[in-house]
């Protein structure tokens, strides 16, 4: 079985990079197969120039922070940071003021030093967390490795703890790799995004980047809230058409059937707008506004666009217009879900 | 919630009936008996109350003999038989092919009957006119004098006892041992790893703090159950335990009963309370050590 296929990519040095896909997509196998757990059947590792495809685990100095943190139960908080410090030999041997003084330091960055003496089943999952992290950078990793940190956090810690990860990643300067299925988390702290679906990368870049630019239905589906509105189109004589409806000008894409997604901040209000959809209901948002409507044409019973507040919406009307942006409209393969390139009027090549 | 009460206590009445019956009336009975002087069970009488079986007992060089058998049998058995349980276990754990085989051979033991394998060590360690047993015929091919083992020195019969019980118990703890180790999150080991730690290190510890309670459970049951030794000494010694000098407690009690200088219930009472004593102040050492390493 093969849960990571040909995954060729170079990681930046002392970046944060978040590793996203769906659940089983093999990104916990590439996080094994970075810190050693698990052999590459081909290819190669390397930590800058070294190739670290051979060596076990420790000789690497990953740091890796487990899903449900794998604190040792039976160890207090100290001990746990301890552990790894305890493990060096030789030359690295570290005497007990020394360990003492790195506990208290890795401790001290992500600001659990009161809490030295209990035991994980006393601590909070958000202290778990740090703690953990805490163990992971003892050591000094050159790489540390975080697996679906935030996933056994409730929302609101979820929020505070992501921002501590990206302090701690530009304090320490640790090239830094975070798997996670959750778009927002990645796209919010990653100073890079990879993209993977069934063990294959989609595509690499900064996560704005990514959002703009996706390379296939995929990459842009899987990106933003609420998510991307997907229609089935098609082009002819360079002109959009959703339904019998022209809505675009995209010079340059071939004519035939096409999918067309458009993300939710890519209708413009407009009475006299190409697309004409059902009006379902409002959600009001303070600032924008969520216009719920259908489509025949859409993937989905309903879609959400979302308008700045200040334009009116008429509820009485049963039907609405909209108008498309050219930069947030993406045109894709119906079969293979490639990205089909076109130029609008009104910009340039998108 | 009241009337539940109630309901609660009448449901619980059957079990604490033959609890009472069976548990508690005899327990308490045999406390009265060993106080009772010369208690005759057939005319229900005794001379008067006091002390008297205690000191008897104290005193008597068989008792003493028991004791002393007991406790080496407790100090070596129980010790080992954890340990090489513990080994035995790791190693099960850690091979893939022929596991299912070696479990089953290793709990072989557990399901065969005491005597029939006492009679087979009988055939491996007995010398006789005719055969001088296995383990001698070994120990003579390799240059050494062969011993007697059940009918010899009083070391060579203690082996033979010792090994019989640690044969006896092992299968019940790597029984326990493997089903602790398996349930071990492989998380802890791979954290472990990473961390480069030795394989040595993560059994001491990691592996070791997280079974420990079922260590625990093992050395407390099996200090108890070596207390209670009887049956494997009938089963290399015969009945006559006191000649042979390789009786234990309990034999000492039995023989108390019904043994042939049988038929004094006061002092076997005596002796079982003695045991009980003895049992309970080890088991609340057990008790206050584990506070400090095991790990729940």
């Amino acid at each position: 079985m093969i849960a990571v296929n040909n995954f060729d990519f170079e990681i930046p040095d002392g970046k944060l990079v978040g590793l996203l896909g769906p659940s089983g997509c093999g990104k916990s196998t590439t996080l094994n197969l970075i810190c050693g757990l698990q052999k590459p059947t081909a290819g190669k590792i390397y930590f800058g120039d070294d190739d670290v495809t051979n060596l076990p685990p420790e000789n690497r100095g990953v740091g890796l922070v487990f899903q449900n943190y794998a604190l040792y139960p039976h160890l207090t908080v100290q001990q746990n940071i301890r552990f790894p410090l305890e493990n060096l030999k030789g030359a690295d041997k570290l005497s007990k003021e020394d360990m003492q003084k790195r506990v208290y330091e890795a401790a001290k960055l992500v600001q659990i030093e009161e809490l030295m003496e209990r035991k994980p089943s006393e601590l909070s999952g958000g202290q778990q967390q740090r703690v953990a992290i805490a163990r992971a950078l003892v050591k000094m990793p050159r790489v540390l490795l975080l697996d679906e940190p935030l996933s056994n956090l409730d929302a609101r810690l979820r929020l505070q703890t992501r921002e501590e990860i990206r302090r701690i990643q530009k304090e320490t300067k640790i090239t830094t790799i975070f798997v996670t299925h959750d778009q927002d988390e990645a796209m919010s702290i990653s100073d890079m995004i990879v993209v993977m679906k069934d063990g294959v990368v989609q595509q690499i870049g900064k996560p704005q980047e990514v959002y703009d630019n996706p390379v296939n239905l995929f990459v842009a589906k899987f990106l933003g809230t609420p998510p991307i509105n997907v229609f089935e189109g098609s082009v002819q004589e360079n002109m959009l058409y959703i339904g019998s409806e022209a809505v675009l000008a995209v010079k340059g894409a071939p004519d035939g059937p096409i999918s067309v997604a458009i993300r939710p901040e890519g209708f413009i209000l407009r009475e006299d707008g190409p697309l004409h959809c059902s009006l379902g209901r409002l959600e009001v948002m303070g600032r924008d506004v969520s216009v719920v409507s259908s489509h025949p044409c859409c993937e989905n019973t309903a879609f959400r666009s979302i308008i700045n507040a200040e334009n009116k919406v008429d509820l009485a009307s049963e039907t609405v217009g909209f108008a498309l942006k050219p930069a947030k409209t993406f045109l894709f393969n119906r079969e293979t879900g490639e990205r089909i390139y076109f130029t609008s009027s009104e910009s340039g090549r998108m | 919630m009241e009337k539940n009460n109630i309901k609660g206590w009448l449901y619980l009445i059957p079990a604490f009936l033959f609890l009472g019956v069976f548990m508690i009336y005899p327990l308490v009975d045999v406390f009265v008996y060993s106080f009772e002087e010369g208690y005759n069970s057939a005319s229900q009488t005794f001379f008067g109350v006091g002390t008297y079986n205690y000191s008897y007992v104290l005193h008597d060089p068989y008792f003493l003999q028991a004791v002393k058998n007991t406790f080496i049998l407790v100090i070596i058995t129980v010790p080992l038989s954890t340990g090489l349980a513990l080994l035995i276990s790791v190693g099960l754990s850690s091979i893939k092919p022929l596991r299912e085989l070696f479990q089953t051979i290793y709990f072989l033991p557990y399901v065969t009957n005491t005597l029939a394998v006492g009679l087979v060590f009988m055939i491996l360690f007995k010398k006789t006119a005719y055969s001088d047993g296995l383990v001698n015929l070994l120990i003579t091919a390799f240059g050494g004098k062969g011993v007697d083992f059940i009918g010899g020195p009083y070391w060579a019969k203690m082996f033979v006892l010792c090994f019989y019980t640690i044969w006896v118990v092992m299968p019940f703890k790597i029984l326990i041992l493997t089903s602790a180790l398996a349930s071990v999150n492989q998380v802890y080991y791979n954290a472990a790893r990473v961390d480069g730690t030795s394989r040595f290190r993560i059994f001491r510890r990691i592996t070791i703090p997280m079974i420990s309670p079922m260590i625990f459970y093992l050395v407390i049951t099996g200090f108890i159950g070596a207390f209670k030794a009887y049956s494997d000494a009938v089963a290399l010694f015969g009945t006559d335990l006191n000649a042979a000098e390789m009786n234990t407690i309990v034999g000492y009690v039995y023989d108390m009963l019904y043994g042939d200088s049988g038929g004094y219930p006061s002092y076997a009472s005596a002796a079982a309370i003695i045991l009980f004593a003895i049992v309970l102040t080890i088991t609340c050492i057990n008790l206050l050590v584990s506070k400090k390493h095991v790990h729940y």
